[in-house]
């Protein structure tokens, strides 16, 4: 593996590999000390170019807990806003010396772009609506600690998948472990052409409450692309929102997701989101250990020592 | 004692095809038949196509404003290159070509450069802004033809309806980049199966059909002739064949890219990729082929679009459009519509000449025509690598193509070759 991109080409033992090693890094941040020396002497950058907060903490922290130094890098305080181009931005972060970035963008394919100006591998920390590996990563741990295995899960991923990158991320990923996915939600938040993808489809939530293992909510807004795509956040959270009547609806142990940042009261229900079945905070935690298992892999090697 | 004998090629001449040679004296052609005699300059010809130079419905030039990207000078040497000896050079420039003067300083141009016969086309409003009419009398007066915003289609109907009246007068042809402006809004790219897997938004097909369906109705209003510049959509075609039948003055154009590339090349987010309208599915590139193999679609036309490598060597979507194409179109189109060799230069430079009012252009050799010829090798098979223009945004560099354009001739003197 030189860079970690997509979700749509890694086979099951790829993925079981990085969760596994995943598992053995969430005992260490359990630890008094939570840090290892593995990647000490490495400088990690963190190229957001599209705000973030967590998704950047979360692999600053992780990139900390394996001793890497990391640099990190904001568009709003760079030359990017005296009209140096992305390429030039990159090559002088590399120049200074790093040995892996981690790129988020708001155009798709931008961390191929960068995979192909630079040496260094490069972590896709979301790119436009297309890909967010480690977001399903850390969303399959999750699920594989709570149930043991993905394999003969059903899952229904619910809202804006049509402009979700952990969408297209999470649907390769679990049906790669063996889980079915059914996307729920109205044909203007779904793909255009579902058949093309590993899943099932229906704009009814209501009809699969009782069929599913995991209900995976998507942060929705009103407009996308100059175009409203539902009436509004109150007929969708009708509709669409994992409420306290939905959650008394799944089976016992059926449990809840959200990638965040969550809308309270519209796609997750005030109280749903803080009940015993919604992983969401687990899934914080996991993020840490995932990206720490990526970056090992990528620049943890022996050839670097 | 001739200046230039052409020898053994297949030549379209107004008689039909003949393999024969043509003597070029003084500029213009002077014979044709075998043993000619004694010449200053001999281009063997066996095996190859000679034919009238191409015509390009569709070249940006970006001179004046955008110089960076291509200019007269390098325009004018790719286009002999492609063995084109006469083209229109689209209008959206910095200024935008809205005035006569505008336009003549174009054509003076490129006849100091003499590499190629260029006519600008005219805006059809102010600055391409939409609204009020262009200076069409005075564009008119300087020679344009062809009126277009192309880069923009024109949206309000009640400016196209007066703008087709008063071109339909002059006689002129309105030619429309056609795109719905609401309906393509957040696109990149087309719609479908490739952009749903990059999570890019999409451009549908019908976004260029419902222009061009109104536009046809318009037409039926004003009686004005009217080009539909780069078809990419299988509904486009049926469209135009549909006014065609009706008896509506319509005439169309693909792109080279049109015919050798589908979205699936868009996986790459390739930059290269990027234009308008964008690469549609393989049954649209069928419809395409189909289309210029039986008419319907009248010619071809590069859109040879630069874009410097700063604009392109980006993320897909923060790309500018367009890609280059002048070198290379009769190239793309030999491999991959394999058309007869009278078709081929109807697509290619007579009919392209008949929409854009070239009268010493885009005819079969004739004695006593003006020399503006090219001569085209079908089966040699080469790789491009590299580009006269001022930009490389070529999807073709790189790829193998069929057929090459060996010499080009305009005005009697060679712009392009030879040197064999």
């Amino acid at each position: 593996m030189n860079h970690l991109l997509t979700m749509e080409n890694l086979d099951r033992g790829t993925l079981e590999s990085l969760l596994d090693e995943a598992d053995d890094f969430a005992e260490v941040l359990t630890r008094p000390i939570p840090k290892v020396p593995a990647l000490r002497g490495k400088t990690v950058a963190t190229m957001f170019f599209e705000p973030s907060t967590r998704t950047r903490m979360s692999f600053e922290k992780a990139a900390k807990a394996l001793s890497a130094d990391t640099v990190s890098f904001s568009p709003g305080t760079s030359a990017l806003s005296k009209g140096e181009s992305l390429k030039d931005t990159v090559l002088t972060v590399r120049a200074m010396g790093v040995d892996l970035m981690i790129v988020r963008h708001q155009a798709t394919g931008a961390p191929w772009r960068i995979a192909e100006w630079l040496d260094i591998p490069i972590i896709n920390g979301g790119d436009g609506a297309h890909q967010h590996p480690t977001q399903a990563l850390l969303d399959c741990l999750t699920i594989r600690q709570r149930f043991g295995s993905l394999d003969g899960l059903t899952i229904a991923i619910v809202g804006d998948v049509k402009h979700s990158r952990v969408a297209r991320s999470d649907i390769f990923a679990m049906t790669a472990l063996g889980a079915k996915v059914i996307l729920v939600g109205p044909s203007t938040l779904l793909p255009l052409d579902p058949e093309a993808w590993p899943v099932t489809v229906t704009s009814n939530l209501d009809e699969v409450l009782d069929a599913v293992d995991v209900v995976y909510l998507l942060r929705v807004q009103t407009e996308r692309g100059g175009a409203s795509v539902f009436p509004s956040l109150a007929e969708y959270a009708v509709k669409y929102g994992m409420n306290t009547e939905r959650l008394a609806r799944l089976r016992p142990d059926a449990v809840v997701m959200h990638p965040g940042p969550m809308n309270r009261g519209v796609e997750i229900g005030y109280d749903v989101a803080d009940d015993d079945r919604s992983l969401v905070l687990q899934q914080v935690t996991n993020g840490i250990a995932v990206r720490m298992a990526v970056l090992f892999r990528l620049i943890g090697g022996e050839q670097d020592a | 004692m001739h200046d230039l004998v052409l020898v053994g090629g297949s030549v379209l001449t107004d008689a039909g095809l003949r393999t024969t040679d043509v003597a070029v004296t003084d500029g213009r052609v002077t014979a044709i038949g075998r043993e000619l005699g004694e010449s200053r300059e001999i281009v063997e010809c066996s095996g190859a196509w000679v034919g009238p130079g191409f015509v390009d419905l569709h070249t940006h030039l970006r001179d004046p404003g955008h110089e960076w990207r291509e200019d007269i000078g390098s325009g004018s040497a790719a286009a002999a290159a492609g063995g084109y000896t006469a083209l229109v050079a689209m209008p959206n420039t910095d200024p935008p070509i809205d005035a006569g003067h505008l336009a003549l300083r174009i054509s003076d141009e490129a006849r100091r450069v003499g590499k190629v016969a260029v006519v600008s086309a005219g805006c059809l409003t102010m600055g391409r802004g939409g609204e009020r009419m262009a200076h069409l009398d005075d564009l008119w007066s300087a020679g344009v033809r062809l009126f277009t915003d192309d880069g923009d289609s024109l949206q309000n109907v009640a400016v196209l309806r007066s703008v087709m009246e008063y071109v339909a007068q002059l006689g002129g042809v309105v030619s429309q980049h056609a795109l719905d402006a609401d309906l393509s809004g957040a696109g990149f790219m087309h719609e479908g199966s490739v952009s749903s897997r990059l999570g890019i938004y999409g451009i549908p097909r019908q976004a260029d059909d419902i222009v061009i369906a109104r536009d046809i109705a318009i037409m039926r209003m004003t009686g004005v002739r009217y080009h539909v510049q780069h078809l990419s959509t299988a509904g486009g075609v049926a469209l135009v064949a549909a006014a065609k039948a009706e008896g509506l003055p319509i005439t169309a154009e693909v792109t080279p890219h049109h015919l050798m590339f589908d979205h699936t090349a868009v996986m790459s987010t390739d930059s290269n990729f990027k234009m308008m309208p964008p690469l549609r599915e393989e049954s649209d590139r069928e419809a395409l082929v189909e289309g210029l193999r039986s008419g319907v679609i009248d010619a071809v036309a590069t859109d040879h679009a630069p874009q410097s490598a700063v604009e392109k060597d980006v993320p897909f979507e923060h790309a500018l459009n367009g890609v280059i194409g002048l070198e290379w179109a009769a190239s793309v189109v030999n491999g991959v519509v394999s058309l007869d060799q009278d078709v081929f230069f109807d697509r290619m430079s007579i009919t392209p000449a008949a929409i854009a009012g070239f009268t010493d252009h885009g005819r079969a050799v004739a004695v006593g025509a003006e020399a503006n010829l090219v001569v085209f090798d079908p089966n040699v098979r080469w790789t491009p690598t590299s580009t006269r223009s001022r930009s490389r945004n070529a999807p073709y560099l790189g790829r193998e193509l069929t057929g090459r354009v060996e010499v080009t001739i305009l005005g009697g003197a060679i712009t392009y070759g030879g040197e064999l």
